[in-house]
This record gives C-alpha cells, structure tokens and sequence, in this order.
C-alpha cells in the first residue's frame, strides 16, 4: 500500500484531523506520503514528517492560496498520475470534500465517505461507514485505484511518531475552469461571541425554535442549568445566533456533562460536534428525528410546551 | 437565463429506513418524496427567478436522476413554480455510486446547457454533500457549495457560505454550479393553482441512451466503490424515548436527577 494524505491547514497550522489520518495511514503500514498545497506552505512539511509521512508534496503558488477546491483538483492529478499511490485519504472539511469528489470525476476513482475506520482484511482495503443517520454500519470497498476515502471529522487522534518527511516540490498546472472562482473574504477564525467549550452543560437550539426570537426559550432553560446556549448550523447560516455558540463539524467540538438538544434533528454533522457529552437529552416533535438514535433521554413533544415548563421545575428544585 | 436544480427522489423522511441485506443497497420500496434539502435549491431558483426583470425570460428545469415513480414527487417543484422536469430514468442506472451518478446526471446537464446549477446541501439517503464537486468537475465550470446567501448580478453569483472557520464569499461568472445549505431560505408551499398547474407543465422522462451514456458507465458495472457488509453499529448505552403527555418535563427533571446532572 502507498497511500497519499492530504493535509488542509488554515492560517499557517496543520488541521488537527488531517495530522489524525496521517497517523491512522501510518498504522495501516505500507508507504504514506501527504501533500500540501497552498502559497507558503512548505514550512509545514516538517510537521507532517513527525506525524508519520515519509515524503511530503508540496505546491507553494499564489494561485493556491485561497482554499477552494478546483486547483487542488488539478494538482492531486497531475500528482498521481506520476502514480504509485493506490490510495488517498482526506479528513473530512468543506473543502476537503469538495476536493475528494471532484477528484472521484476526474480520475473516475470511486470515492467512500463518512468513514469511522479502515482496516486490511482478507488483503483487501475496507471502510467502515456508519449510514442512514448511524442506525447501520456498513463495511464498504474499492474496485479499482486509487481508492478514494473521506474520514468523518475527529476520528483519529494525531500522534507524534518522531520521523522526518523529504520534502518533493511539485508544480501543477491549473486549468482555467479551475481558477474562475473567485474568494472574495476569506474566513478567520472569530474570537468574539461566548466561549462553550467549558461548559459543563450546554443547551443548543435548532431550527424546530421557529424563529430567533424563541432562542429566549433556550436561554432561559440555560440560565436556570448554569449552562451555555449553543446552536445547530442551520440556525446559525440563518441568522439567528452566532456563528461561534454553533455545534459540529463545521463549529465547535464539545463535551459537556449534560447537553439539552431542542427543536435539532440530529444530523450527523451536528453529532460529530457532541456526540462525547456525559448527558444527552433531546426534545423534538418528530419521533423519528436521529437525535432519538443516540439521546440518553428523549421526549417526543412540542419544546414551547416543554422548555418553559422544565425550566420552571429546574428553577424551583434550585430553589428548594 | 436557465436555472438547473438537480433534485433526487428519496424514501419519506418520516419512513423506517434500511438497507435490504440482499442487495446490501437502500429499500426503495417504499413511500419516496423529494428530497427536502432539494427543496431550498428549488425556492433559491424561484428566487432568482422572481428577482430578475423579466421572470418569464428565466426557465427552472428540475433535473434527477432516479426511478420512474420519482416523477410524481418532482412535481412538487413544478406545483411551487419551477418550468419543467427533466427524468433520468433507467434500469442499468441502479446501485450507481458517485463515479456514475455524477456522469448520468452531467450528460443530462449538458444537454440543458444551463447558466446556472443548483444543488441541495444533502441527500438524506446517501448524507454525501459531494455530488455537486463531481458533477462541477465533469461538466468543467466553477463551484461554490454550501451557500447560506446567493446573489446574482453582472453574469456572476456570489455566495456566501460557512466552513470550519467562518464565512467565505466565493465569487464565480456563469455558468456555474452552486450548492445550498438548508438555511439559505424557507421555501414556499404550493399553492392550490400551482398544483392543479403542475400536471400540465412539461415532463420529460430519458434513457441513459437518449444521453449517449453507455451502460457500463453507469450502475455497478460503471461504479468504483462496493458494499462487503452490513452491520450494527455499536450500542451506545440504553436510550430512553417517551411521548409527551403533559408530564415530559416532569420525566426530563427525574432523569436528570437520577443521572446527578443536575
Ligand atoms: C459539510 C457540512 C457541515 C455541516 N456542519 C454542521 C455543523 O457544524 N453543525 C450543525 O449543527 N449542522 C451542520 N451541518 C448541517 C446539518 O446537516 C443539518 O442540516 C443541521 O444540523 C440541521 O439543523 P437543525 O437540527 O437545527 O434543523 P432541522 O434539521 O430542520 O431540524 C429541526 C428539528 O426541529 C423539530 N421541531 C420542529 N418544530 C418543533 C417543535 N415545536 N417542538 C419540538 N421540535 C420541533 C423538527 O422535528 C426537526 O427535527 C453541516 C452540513 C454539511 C453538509
Ligand atoms: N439522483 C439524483 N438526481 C438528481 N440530483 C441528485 C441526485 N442525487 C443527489 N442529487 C443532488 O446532489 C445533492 C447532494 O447529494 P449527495 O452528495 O448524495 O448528498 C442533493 O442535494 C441533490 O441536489
């Protein structure tokens, strides 16, 4: 096995889970090399080196710089069609995704997703992905190389192996569809808005509020639990409440003691941001909602029935 | 101007859903509807639509891929206002992972040649988020996914959309392919007009053939990737689901209590 990790980093520093894919290529054994792809990256190889890669790619081009998807596209192919990698991985991110399916077209190289683990067995590569909102695990393959995977966010933890990466610069050509999109602002990581990550209980809001004003139903159940107020994306895109109290793959990663889901569906991107919590309970009208799959405590209601009424019990057991 | 939505036939988001051990691919036998997250793709291209001086001049053609019956629920698209329906119905299309479904549904837009391509943020059967880069890809244009705001001016689109770190704008000339986030508006329910409407509005259904896609392009023979196994996942310890009867609260500040988070 040669496998070929790619590595997405943001403001000058390797992501997390991208360093945890490496590690887990690592411990699959064979060859494992990454690529890095941006304008000034080449410093970052190092690291890459001490979390398992022998040889790190890299492209530093200004065309490169901003993190969209359809240049990193030209490059991976112009990449492995000097070939010998059989398998390419990628942690799951926005333009991680993108990157992995677009390559999937180009190279017609069959793509899984979500996976949670992959393991030699019977000598061949298999995946494990959890489907149908987690209520099944399927064990998925590859019929051809190279075998494209995208790994669910904060599977793999990264750990330092001590080793060092050569360092292969490489110079792809870019096609012009590739270059018309354009970053106009490119995101930054905002310090402003409540800090979640150290509550110990968290109430989060979905769009089942009805409307930002309802948020208050939350914040006041919050208040009384001596907790913080997050928030499913979907809320978030739509305005109701900061970007920095948003849950999952895309915000925060939290595990507090207790966390009160209300008015969210569940979905696997907000699950990824809580799923480690001590406590889960979740009040949603629909009973099939996923959260019910994986909610210690679920009540199937209406949530202006029941937030404020909880809220007042909570209240008044403080109280006594 | 054209609007393409590419909208799939999905199992009702309120059915049991699983995966027949036979065939290891989703039951579909089912009640199917259009997928909901197609539905914000479909109220974006009313949208822009709308906006526009003239919205005769602006055609919104839905595009899916899928099994005959999947026309019945995509007149949902066309009861909320969109032009036409575009069918790609096949039976060598089955089991077709994202190497071919991306190829079907790219020969079906080449042929509309479309300004502009929408997609949802997720089918809720396959919870990829993927296809649109490998439709974008195939058909060569510029991509900008998950959108939570879309604007369109001067023969350009903008978007804005979140990542793990915030908010990018991504601008892109037409023709493109835009992917949307399920925030990005709150489609409108059809009207009694509009359903009674849809049934006469223009539905299409091609054959992979009538595209000039070849059968082992597509299905099992034109995928990459297979299933070996199914299995259960991990149990994660005892859940507890009740109806509200009044005494949800009641239940919830017991619980808490029992569990001493509270
Ligand atoms: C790449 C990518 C990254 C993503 N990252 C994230 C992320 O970081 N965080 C995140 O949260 N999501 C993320 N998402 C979005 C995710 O897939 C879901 O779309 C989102 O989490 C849904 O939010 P929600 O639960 O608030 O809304 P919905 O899915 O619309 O759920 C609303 C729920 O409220 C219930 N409800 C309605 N009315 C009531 C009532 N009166 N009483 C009780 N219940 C009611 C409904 O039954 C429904 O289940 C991401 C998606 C993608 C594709
Ligand atoms: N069979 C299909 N026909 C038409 N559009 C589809 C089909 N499958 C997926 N899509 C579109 O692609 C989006 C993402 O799908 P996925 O990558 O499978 O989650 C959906 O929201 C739809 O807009």
């Amino acid at each position: 096995m040669k496998s070929l990790v790619f590595l997405e980093h943001h403001e000058g520093k390797l992501q997390k889970d991208s360093l945890g894919v490496l590690g887990k290529a690592a411990g699959l054994g064979g060859e494992v090399e990454a690529v890095l792809l941006g304008d000034g990256v080449e410093g970052l190889a190092a690291e890459a080196g001490r979390h398992g890669a022998s040889r790190v790619h890299v492209a530093d081009d200004v065309l490169l710089a901003a993190p969209l998807p359809q240049p990193r596209v030209d490059a991976l192919e112009s990449l492995l069609g000097e070939g010998g990698h059989d398998t390419v991985l990628f942690a799951a991110s926005v333009l991680s995704a993108d990157v992995a399916a677009g390559l999937a077209a180009r190279l017609d190289a069959g793509l899984n997703w979500d996976l949670t683990d992959l393991a030699e067995e019977d000598g061949r590569l298999v995946g494990k992905r959890p489907a149908l909102g987690d209520s099944i695990y399927v064990d998925v393959g590859w019929t051809s190389e190279p075998r494209l995977a995208l790994i669910r966010s904060g599977t793999f933890e990264p750990a330092e192996t001590g080793g060092s990466a050569e360092v292969v610069k490489i110079e792809p050509r870019l096609q012009d569809f590739s270059l018309a999109a354009r970053m106009v602002e490119q995101a930054h990581e905002e310090s402003e808005g409540p800090s979640i990550e150290d509550a110990d209980v968290i109430v989060a809001g979905g769009r089942g509020l009805g409307g930002p004003e309802s948020f208050a139903l939350v914040e006041e159940l919050a208040k009384a639990l001596g907790g913080a107020v997050a928030a499913t994306r979907a809320v978030v895109d739509a305005g109701w409440y900061p970007y920095a109290a948003q849950v999952g793959q895309t915000g925060k990663t939290v595990s507090p003691k207790l966390y009160v889901g209300v008015g969210i569906s569940g979905a696997i991107q907000h699950k990824v941001g809580m799923q480690s919590s001590g406590v889960i309970v979740a009040i949603n009208k629909d009973p099939n909602a996923p959260i019910f799959e994986y909610a210690d405590f679920g009540v199937v209601g209406d949530l202006h029935e029941i937030v404020p009424k909880l809220t007042e019990l909570v209240r008044a057991r403080k109280a006594a | 101007m054209k609007i393409a939505v590419c909208a799939k036939y999905v199992p009702e988001a309120t059915a049991q859903r699983r995966l027949d051990p036979q065939t290891m691919r989703l039951d579909r036998s089912g009640e199917g509807a259009l997928n909901q997250f197609d539905v914000h793709a479909v109220e974006e291209a009313l949208k822009l639509k709308e906006a526009g001086p003239e919205a005769e001049a602006v055609e919104v053609v839905i595009v899916s891929l899928g099994p005959e019956r999947a026309l019945e629920a995509m007149r949902k698209a066309l009861a909320m206002g969109a032009d036409r329906v575009v069918l790609v119905s096949d039976e060598g299309a089955a089991g077709s992972d994202l190497v071919a479904t991306s190829r079907a549904l790219a020969a079906a837009l080449e042929r509309e040649g479309a300004d502009l391509v929408l997609f949802g943020q997720q089918a809720n059967d396959s919870d990829g988020a993927v296809l649109w880069a490998a439709v974008a890809d195939r058909l060569q244009r510029p991509l900008i996914s998950q959108v939570a705001e879309l604007a369109h001016e001067n023969g350009k689109v903008r978007g804005k959309r979140q990542t793990e770190f915030g908010y990018d704008v991504i601008e892109a000339p037409l023709p493109a392919v835009v992917a949307v986030s399920d925030a990005i508006n709150e489609p409108r329910y059809p009207s009694l007009k509009g359903i009674m409407g849809a049934k006469k509005k223009p539905q299409e259904t091609v054959s992979l053939g009538d595209l000039g896609v070849s059968a082992d392009e597509v299905g099992e023979a034109g995928s990459r990737t297979e299933v070996y196994a199914l299995g259960e996942p991990p149990a994660r310890g005892d859940t507890v689901k009740i109806e509200d009867d009044g005494s949800g609260a009641e239940k919830i500040l017991e619980f808490l209590q029992e569990k001493k988070a509270i």
